[in-house]
């Protein structure tokens, strides 16, 4: 069944051997699920622990003395704020304003920063990045197989984590990483994720990435009922949608800007970057659509792609859709005209030919209390 | 490994079959649950509602995917298993018992004779793997 044109993580033969069922995800061979199951994995993420091997993201280093600059030129969100030891959320637009992809910035120094982009899209990323060297002095490097990343999220992440580590995680804040030990192995410990949890993401040399993740199911009492549990992309996704997390290639693509995409909060717009012309044009003329989140009023589920319908005009589209497992609705995100965007907005979504009820609800749908 | 119990006939897109006389109970078996994941909703015919064999006839849906169910065989829909509505999981926890979906009382139980015997369909997985 393994298809040999399938990339793979170093964790690939853990996967199997932990029951995952293996998938093709953009290219890589990946685990959609355990035998636990994606509700039972979301949950355990939202009420303990949950451990993702990330490993397929893209990683990018830009060095050098312009090295703030050229970014800043290149993505949404302003560089210049972030201080060494920080990350921040951001965008790579196209001078028309819709996006190349979604990244993380990491500062680890004025001449060092560090992209984490998506592992579909970083030949992609990675070309736009280097067509837009110029006379910009920094020195790029393209380091994805240079790192595995795993990330553990939850509630009880951090008291796991911390068994294995001298740095003291709780000095970290959200958004912000250093460099440590975990086991012994040199890593990065970032206090980041894509869940809606607590929790870190650790980067560190792929050859350790077996003996990592060992030890974290280990430290997390892995296989006990209240134990950390491995989650699959299916959870992964979950995760994130109930979180209102954007997705590339359903909230945000080649199509979309970040502005439609309820994103403003990461273009800086008085900072020059490329497609910074074409947000500020779309915010001074209005969006002509905008992302809602909503919840199935009746019996169904949206699917991506779904279209969307109010006063029984066809007026946008399904991006994400899926039970929600903590929740225990039936939610999603989609495309709808601005007019139409307050929630409490009854719409009808075409469910495979059957119309039914959904209505526009306030995002994020889960925010954990804190 | 899936469990195929010996006393039902099955279909190659991984519904079983337990006759009564000119009714046919259906439902999805423990292959196919497995496959899907955690069922979160099952969407079921009328009763009433008359179909044709390998004709669609509901849907079932797991947090990932969506999974069309086909009746294997031509009748109409005399009682659907209406507990599902708030109990979808137990298709995954009993595909062979409370987790039954529709009876059909039969027009031609000559297409039963087109199903699969438990060891037919246990060749039939072994040869889809």
């Amino acid at each position: 069944m393994t298809d040999q044109n399938l990339k793979k993580t170093p964790l690939n033969a853990v996967h199997r051997e932990l029951g995952g069922r293996m998938v093709n995800y953009e290219g890589w061979d990946m685990p959609v699920l355990y035998p636990a199951g994606t509700i039972a994995e979301h949950l355990r993420t939202r009420t303990r622990s949950g451990l993702f091997d990330v490993s397929h993201m893209g990683e990018i280093h830009v060095d050098g003395p312009d090295a703030i600059p050229f970014v800043n030129h290149l993505t949404t969100n302003d560089v210049t704020r972030l201080v060494d030891g920080q990350a921040h959320y951001s965008a790579l637009t196209y001078e028309n304003g819709t996006v190349v992809d979604d990244l993380l910035v990491y500062r680890f120094g004025p001449e060092r920063l560090f992209l984490v982009v998506n592992a579909g899209t970083q030949d992609k990323d990675w070309e736009w990045i280097a067509s837009h060297k110029g006379d910009f002095d920094v020195d790029l490097r393209k380091a994805s197989d240079d790192y595995c990343q795993i990330a553990i999220q939850g509630p009880d992440a951090l008291g796991i984590l911390q068994t294995l580590t001298d740095t003291q995680l709780a000095d970290i804040k959200y958004y912000h990483f250093t460099e440590g030990t975990v086991d012994g192995v040199h890593s990065i410990i970032s206090r980041t994720g894509y869940t809606g949890e607590d929790g870190f993401e650790i980067y560190a040399e792929p050859s350790r990435a077996g003996q990592l993740w060992g030890k974290m199911l280990e430290a997390g009492n892995y296989g006990s009922d209240e134990g950390i549990l491995p989650c699959g992309l299916a959870a992964r996704n979950t995760l994130r949608l109930e979180s209102s997390m954007s997705l590339y290639g359903h909230e945000i693509s080649d199509e979309i800007t970040p502005l439609e995409a309820k994103l403003g909060w990461i273009c800086k717009l008085n900072t020059e970057f490329i497609g910074c012309e074409a947000l500020k044009a779309q915010k001074a003329g209005g969006l002509e659509r905008t992302l809602v989140g909503f919840e199935m009023s009746e019996p169904g589920i949206a699917r991506d792609g779904f279209d969307v319908y109010s006063a029984g005009e066809k007026v946008g589209y399904v991006t994400s859709g899926s039970p929600a497992p903590f929740l225990k609705k039936n939610i999603g995100m989609a495309y709808v005209p601005p007019a139409i965007s307050g929630s409490g907005t009854a719409l009808k979504i075409d469910v495979r030919g059957r119309m039914v009820g959904a209505v526009i609800v306030p995002m994020p749908f889960y925010k954990r209390e804190r | 490994m899936a469990n195929i119990p010996e006393e039902l006939k099955y279909s190659k897109d991984h519904e079983w079959v337990l006759v009564n006389g000119d009714t046919a109970t259906i439902g999805i078996t423990d292959y196919a649950q497995q496959s899907l994941g955690d069922v979160v909703y099952v969407e079921m015919p009328n009763e009433g509602d008359n179909f044709n064999a390998h004709d669609a006839f509901g849907s079932v849906e797991s947090v990932k995917a969506v999974s069309e169910i086909f009746t294997p065989v031509s009748g109409e829909v005399v009682e659907t298993n209406d507990d599902l509505n708030d109990t979808p999981e137990v298709v995954n926890d009993d595909p062979y018992g409370d987790g039954w979906m529709v009876r059909v009382k039969m027009d031609n139980e000559g297409e039963l004779d087109a199903l699969l015997s438990s060891e037919e369909y246990e060749e039939y997985l072994k040869s889809e793997e």
